[in-house]
């Protein structure tokens, strides 16, 4: 009974998380971090430009791939997962490809990559975002 | 690949322990889990564990040497050692409750079967000053305070006094194995938002990177407490450490000193079973 309310809060918590548009921690790395926030403090005021699909990859509070996968373009990647390259030949299908990020417990019931989708992490519209831009690797 | 395999192996063998559908208990999770990180990595010398990430990486290994050569945990002994001496408002010491200090770090945890609970050593300390101020460790709105702090301090003192003693935490039997296999429970289970659990980090990617950082193999977790992280910049208990890998996930955190905590601690103990105790630690 006690385990079944924590689950319950702790779904709460997540869609709280998830409607949450600054979501704050950041889950991998404590060291990187920090590097990241000296960057963005140096960046001068930018126009506020439309966020691609890198960008939502890249970001730590949002896809933060690096901290698994190396990817073309990002710093200091993790090798927790396979290397994003050659993507468009290794997945011609962009559905397969959007349902592994969707959600990859589907193909590997265990596995450590966050399920983006039913966690609420990233919306379909920057799923398509990032598939996108993976698919150019 | 082969690593995967073995890790899922593991799991599964101690999952099964779990249902009760084999009969493997305590001891032969232990072997089976030191087992898992020993042929890992193959090179690291089973001692060496207590180093955690820097036991995998001879680069890292050298920075941190040389961080020991001044340890910036130094101020926190020496605020300790004052503690440990200073009498309570009652006249009495740690000392009379907690008896011999070299003999602390081996003594805990350990199950107290008239409470059905696991004692940490944090746990004991605190109640030792209950008993003598009326007051436990608190901030300075009367909250208990057990995640840094003064009690870390203090418990620096004490690890020092220990270093070099071994872990030896005794086989869990009866209603201990309950606390164990919550403890268990507790570190293959997801959680979170981002849905990881601690052996997703710790047991089948420790030696992987994510991001910028080695992750460490939950063998060899608790023997270096507290420790005093430069990210952090004061030094900090185990508990702290788990709040801190919980919050990374997106999911909640416990109180330090809670049953969670507690019996995480007493299940990543006993598998660490034969590891030199080398608190206090620092780390990058
Ligand atoms: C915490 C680790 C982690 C994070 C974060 C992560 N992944 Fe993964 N990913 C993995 C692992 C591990 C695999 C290997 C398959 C498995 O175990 O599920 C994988 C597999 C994949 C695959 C399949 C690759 C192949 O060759 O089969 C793709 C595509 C992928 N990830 C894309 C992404 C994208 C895009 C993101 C960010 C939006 C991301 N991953 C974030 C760990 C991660
Ligand atoms: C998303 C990955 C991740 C998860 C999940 C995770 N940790 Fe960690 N943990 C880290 C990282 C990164 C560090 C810092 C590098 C290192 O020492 O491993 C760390 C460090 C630690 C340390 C300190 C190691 C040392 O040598 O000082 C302990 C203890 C620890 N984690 C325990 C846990 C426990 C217990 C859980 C589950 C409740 C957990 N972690 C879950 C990533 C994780």
């Amino acid at each position: 009974m006690r385990e079944f309310f924590r689950i319950l809060v702790m779904s709460t918590t997540v869609s709280v998380l998830a409607l949450g548009v600054g979501v704050t921690s950041a889950y991998a790395a404590d060291g990187a971090k920090k590097a990241d926030a000296a960057k963005a403090d140096a960046k001068p005021a930018e126009e506020k430009k439309e966020v691609t699909g890198k960008d939502l990859a890249f970001d730590r509070a949002l896809g933060n791939c690096l901290a698994c996968h190396m990817i073309a373009g990002g710093e200091l990647p993790g090798n927790i997962g396979p290397p994003l390259i050659a993507m468009a030949a290794r997945f011609p299908d962009k559905a397969k490809l959007k349902a592994q990020i969707y959600d990859a417990r589907v193909a590997n019931p265990n596995t450590i990559m966050i399920p983006f989708g039913p966690m609420g992490i990233l919306n379909d519209e920057q799923l398509d975002k990032v598939v996108d831009f993976i698919s150019t690797l | 690949m082969k690593q995967v395999f073995t890790a899922a192996a593991v799991a599964l063998v101690l999952s099964i322990s779990a249902l009760g559908t084999v009969q493997a208990g305590p001891a032969e999770d232990l072997t089976a889990y030191q087992d898992y990180f020993k042929t890992t990595f193959k090179d690291v010398p089973f001692e060496d564990f207590k180093d955690g990430a820097y036991a995998l990486d001879a680069g890292l290994k050298e920075q941190w040497q040389s961080m020991e050569e001044f340890p910036p945990y130094e101020p926190d002994i020496d605020a300790g050692k004052t503690m440990w001496e200073t009498p309570f408002k009652d006249g009495k010491t740690y000392a009379d409750c907690m008896g011999d200090i070299k003999a602390i770090r081996t003594k805990y945890p350990f199950y107290d079967a008239e409470k059905d609970t696991i004692v940490t050593a944090e746990g004991a300390l605190d109640a030792c000053k209950k008993a003598g101020d009326g007051e436990g460790f608190v901030d300075k709105d009367g909250k208990p305070f057990l995640n840094k702090g003064k009690i870390a301090q203090l418990m620096a003192y004490i690890a020092m006094e220990n270093r070099g003693s071994k872990i030896a935490v005794s086989t869990p039997e009866g209603k201990a194995v309950d606390w164990y296999e919550k403890g268990k429970t507790f570190y293959y289970a997801k959680r979170g938002q981002l849905n990881m659990s601690c052996a997703d980090c710790h047991t089948s990617n420790a030696g992987k990177m994510i991001r910028a950082d080695l992750l460490s193999p939950s063998l060899g977790h608790v023997t270096h407490w507290p420790t005093y992280r430069s990210a952090d910049g004061e030094i900090t208990t185990l508990h702290n450490r788990f709040m801190g890998c919980n919050t990374m996930v997106r999911a909640n955190k416990f109180k330090p000193q809670s049953d969670e905590y507690k019996a995480l601690e007493y299940f990543l103990t006993y598998t660490s079973n034969g590891l030199e105790w080398n608190g206090p630690g620092s780390r990058k």
